[in-house]
């Protein structure tokens, strides 16, 4: 019987498989947004993805920036949201807002 | 993340032992809570979110923390080896439950039935003293038979668990409820068992069912406005 999604645990065997992984978290959320605090996405530098972070509307930018931490070692913490410019180019089709935080598995 | 924190995090949720992940946000330094070397106030923190079973940001002094909580499995004990429960089980698990089927009768619970499944072929009362039902368990009885039923809702009703449902027409369930009655249930306690079982959702087959009964479990666990039905 699988068990329930644990994105961490995902990511802990890619890592010892040898893979370049980050982990993204949600670590805020304001309005409506359909992952809640907690949610978790992983991503490797191969282009592997676990997990999700939104309902599908940030997740390709999470990635850009997963690449980034993959490649500087540097967590970032990032903002989506309707009061942030960018956000519409991600295009947070809720309304809501989310901050995500991004690390390397070391 | 290090290594070292990965390892005793992932050790911790293996021996299911509640534990925080705490993040200091923007910067990323992290540590595994509660431990006697943090501040007390992030300890407390820690401890709220493991009790509302909820991750989230919280802010100490200048600094932002996010805190993960990782609480161990939600449990689901499921009395009865019948076709519904076979049905049930691929739905719970992948809602976070850790799943137990108790039967006493080996050709129902037999691990062909229940591929990868705990099973326990104890009459139902000891099983459940035995799992010690707590306030994240869901106990859900289906097979009908009184015999097996009732020493399961009499454990199930005696402890914390945060569901009750008991596979059964309105009149099982009204001829169920008399005979808890007679072992000294009071109509308040008895309330707590959801019966008929499941949300309305007009199910006829096995996994309509199990889906109505698993829907309802997480609505009791996300304090869903459910409608009342158990009419005592």
């Amino acid at each position: 019987m699988t068990e329930a999604e644990d994105v961490l645990q995902t990511a802990a065997q890619w890592r010892a498989a040898g893979e370049q992984v980050a982990v993204a978290t949600v670590t805020e959320t304001w309005g409506s947004s359909p992952r809640p605090a907690g949610s978790q996405m992983a991503i490797t530098k191969s282009g592997r993805m676990a997990g999700s972070v939104s309902g599908g509307c940030i997740e390709g930018a999470v990635a850009d920036a997963a690449m980034k931490t993959i490649e500087s070692g540097s967590p970032q913490l990032l903002d989506f949201g309707v009061s942030h410019e960018k956000a519409w180019e991600v295009g947070l089709a809720c309304g809501g807002k989310v901050k995500v935080f991004v690390e390397r598995l070391s | 993340m290090t290594p070292e924190i990965l390892a005793a995090l992932e050790q911790a949720k293996r021996a299911k032992q509640p534990i925080v992940l705490a993040t200091r946000l923007p910067t990323g330094e992290q540590q595994l809570l509660p431990a006697p070397d943090a501040p007390a106030d992030l300890n407390d923190a820690a401890k709220r979110a493991l009790d509302r079973d909820e991750s989230g940001t919280v802010k100490l002094g200048d600094t932002d923390w996010f805190l993960q909580a990782y609480n161990p499995p939600l449990r689901l004990i499921v009395v009865g080896a019948v076709h519904i429960a076979q049905a049930l089980v691929p739905f719970a698990v992948p809602c976070g439950f850790s799943v137990t089927v108790v039967d006493p009768r080996r050709s129902f619970a037999s691990d062909e039935r229940f591929p990868g499944v705990e099973i326990s072929t104890d009459w139902p009362d000891e099983a459940l003293d035995k799992f010690a039902p707590d306030s994240r368990t869901a106990v859900v009885t289906l097979t009908h038979d009184p015999k097996l039923d009732d020493p399961a809702l009499d454990r199930a009703l005696k402890s914390q668990a945060f569901y009750i449902g008991s596979l059964g027409s309105r009149r099982t369930h009204a001829a169920r409820l008399k005979r808890l009655r007679d072992l000294g249930h009071q109509d308040n306690a008895l309330s707590r068992i959801r019966g008929p079982v499941g949300l309305n959702i007009e199910a006829v087959t096995a996994p309509e069912i199990a889906l109505s009964i698993i829907a309802e479990i997480v609505g009791v666990r996300r304090n869903a406005p459910l409608p009342p039905k158990s009419s005592v």
